[in-house]
């Protein structure tokens, strides 16, 4: 398993599209800094105690997007690039067949490929995390304290359960079409429909599980809301925006608001709004981290499953 | 002599349909043994069940004294497999790939250098050994992969196809390569091909193999007493025809 691994891992540093995509993900999340580092002196402006500025620049939204929302969005095609010609291009190569007539036991590929994949978007994102607390050190100046670096740190290992759920998709796809294209595409479109259309999705089994019958009636609106929420929660993209915003973002106390406050009532929440301690905010993530890391292991898990019956043919 | 191949009624499966019905078929000890048939007779499904690659619906097979269902690798670590249009890694040289081979084999690092080093002069690849393998061509690429096999010393080789597309000198060169190896090194070699008259020129005995059924084991000349009635310069095309029209 280890000598799978370490071919993989050399294939994907020297293969092009990774070099092409790092690029890509390196520009974007330089200029994010960018644009959250100027932006940060405006978030504090009046704020009275500002405190843990360094996670801000990871999270605030300059003109377009901040990090956070970058590797949320982008996150899912590192893995895919790298999962979805896992093992149908051996197939076509005709490698394959090669490859398991050698005295190693079947699954050998398929975790070597795996772990490969998840070593290479570690170092990816912790390269890149670095990189930017770096840049985040001389630009706005503060030095992140531990609690800060440690929100950091979970933040990251979250980053790379995400990105290994899509890369366990992608192989998955590979292993159940024999065409390139085909796998890339099935990945593609559950990556849009998870991103993009989940929103739609959930208020629509929300609507016909709750309907709302009277706007007026909190208690229906509440449970429309719950069902909706619920359902979205199948996306492991919601997952882990919801969870990463909780660990970056202190100031949260719960996953969304469903009061809309005015703007006095707002200003005089504000003034008794303390950061959460580290562990509250774990407490308040954890059920996310664990359906996403669940989600991961099935996904891998069916993959394994497929693999090991599945019929190898030289074609 | 001891039989390295041995199988007893094995048969697999598609659904209804039958790849392999009832094969019993024993392969002796450096013997170069050829294995014909037409294209979807289940050579192919044979060869992948004695590797243990696709269990057998019914039937017991034993190769090199172990059972493919239960002990896979001691078997894929002493038989070479040439599957049919094997393939390379591409952006990796002709060394690169055999080192990549001898790593999954769990050669020590000395003893892997030096067997890189034997099979490449075997093949007659040391020349291009560090060009990429997607430079090479299709002659290269066969010998390639026989070198691949022989990484490991191996005591049986199944090679499918092995000829197939090459022209004709180098489809000669191949198969005393194979002649040699059999004769020098006593390696026991299946052949699975329907080119005939190579089988005919290099293979001790053959076998026949229709619709998922031997047909027909034995020298080509004492098929020939069977189905042509005399043994005199015996084709073996003739006698492959005889009993393709027969089934």
């Amino acid at each position: 398993m280890w000598t799978i691994c370490r071919k993989e891992l050399a294939d994907h540093f020297s293969s092009t599209r990774f070099l092409i995509l790092f690029c890509l993900i390196l520009m974007v999340a330089l200029v994010s800094t960018y644009m959250a580092a100027t932006n940060v002196r405006e978030v504090l402006e009046g704020v009275s105690k500002p405190s843990q500025v360094f996670l801000l620049q990871f999270t605030t939204p300059g003109k377009f997007f901040s990090l956070t929302q970058f590797v949320a969005f982008f996150g899912p095609l590192l893995g895919i690039i790298m999962g979805f010609d896992a093992i149908n291009r051996e197939r076509q190569h005709g490698t394959l067949a090669k490859l398991i007539s050698q005295p190693i036991f079947r699954d050998a590929v398929i975790n070597g490929k795996f772990l490969a994949g998840v070593i290479t978007v570690s170092i990816a994102l912790v390269s890149l995390m670095l990189l930017l607390a770096g840049m985040g050190l001389l630009t706005v100046g503060v030095v992140p304290g531990w609690e800060e670096v440690g929100r950091l740190l979970i933040y990251l290992v979250v980053s790379i359960a995400y990105v290994s759920f899509w890369l366990g998709l992608a192989i998955l796809f590979s292993i159940l079409f024999r065409s390139l294209a085909t796998s890339a595409l099935a990945a593609v479109a559950v990556w849009i429909f998870f991103s993009f259309f989940i929103g739609f999705a959930s208020d629509l089994v929300a609507g016909a599980l709750a309907p709302i019958k009277n706007p007026q009636d909190p208690e229906e609106l509440v449970a429309y809301r719950r069902v909706s929420d619920a359902a979205s929660l199948v996306s492991p993209a919601v997952l882990y925006s919801q969870a990463t915003s909780t660990i970056l973002d202190p100031y949260r106390r719960s996953r969304g608001n469903l009061v809309l406050m005015g703007l006095l009532e707002k200003l005089s929440m504000e003034r008794f709004k303390n950061p959460l301690p580290l562990d509250q905010s774990l407490a308040v993530v954890w059920p996310y981290l664990i359906s996403m890391l669940a989600l991961t292991l099935i996904c891998f898990g069916v993959s394994y499953v497929v693999f090991m019956r599945q019929e190898i043919r030289s074609l | 002599m001891a039989a390295i191949i041995q199988t007893e009624g094995l048969t697999r499966r598609y659904g209804r349909q039958v790849a392999v019905d009832n094969l019993t078929l024993q392969i002796q000890e450096r013997e170069i043994f050829g294995f014909l048939g037409p294209n979807g007779a289940g050579k192919t499904t044979t060869i992948l069940m004695l590797l243990g690659l696709t269990e057998p619906t019914s039937g017991k097979a034993t190769v090199l004294g172990y059972d493919p269902t239960h002990d896979p690798l001691e078997i894929k670590r002493q038989v070479g497999y040439l599957p049919e249009n094997v393939g390379f890694y591409n952006d990796l040289t002709g060394r690169e790939n055999l080192q990549f081979m001898a790593e999954l084999n769990r050669l020590p690092e000395p003893k892997a250098k030096a067997k890189i080093e034997e099979a490449l002069r075997i093949v007659g690849l040391n020349g291009d050994a560090d060009k990429l393998v997607g430079a090479y061509s299709r002659g290269m690429r066969q010998r390639l992969g026989i070198a691949e096999l022989l990484i490991k010393d191996p005591k049986l080789l199944i090679l499918d196809e092995p000829t197939l597309g090459l022209d004709p000198d180098v489809t000669n060169k191949m198969l005393d390569l194979i002649l040699s190896l059999n004769r020098d090194r006593g390696i026991t070699v299946m052949l699975c091909s329907h080119q005939l008259e190579q089988v005919q020129r290099i293979c001790t005995r053959v076998g026949i193999m229709i619709k998922g059924k031997l047909v027909a084991v034995g020298t080509i000349e004492e098929l020939a007493k069977r189905k042509l009635g005399d043994a005199a310069g015996p084709s073996l095309e003739e006698i492959y025809m005889r009993y393709f029209k027969e089934t």
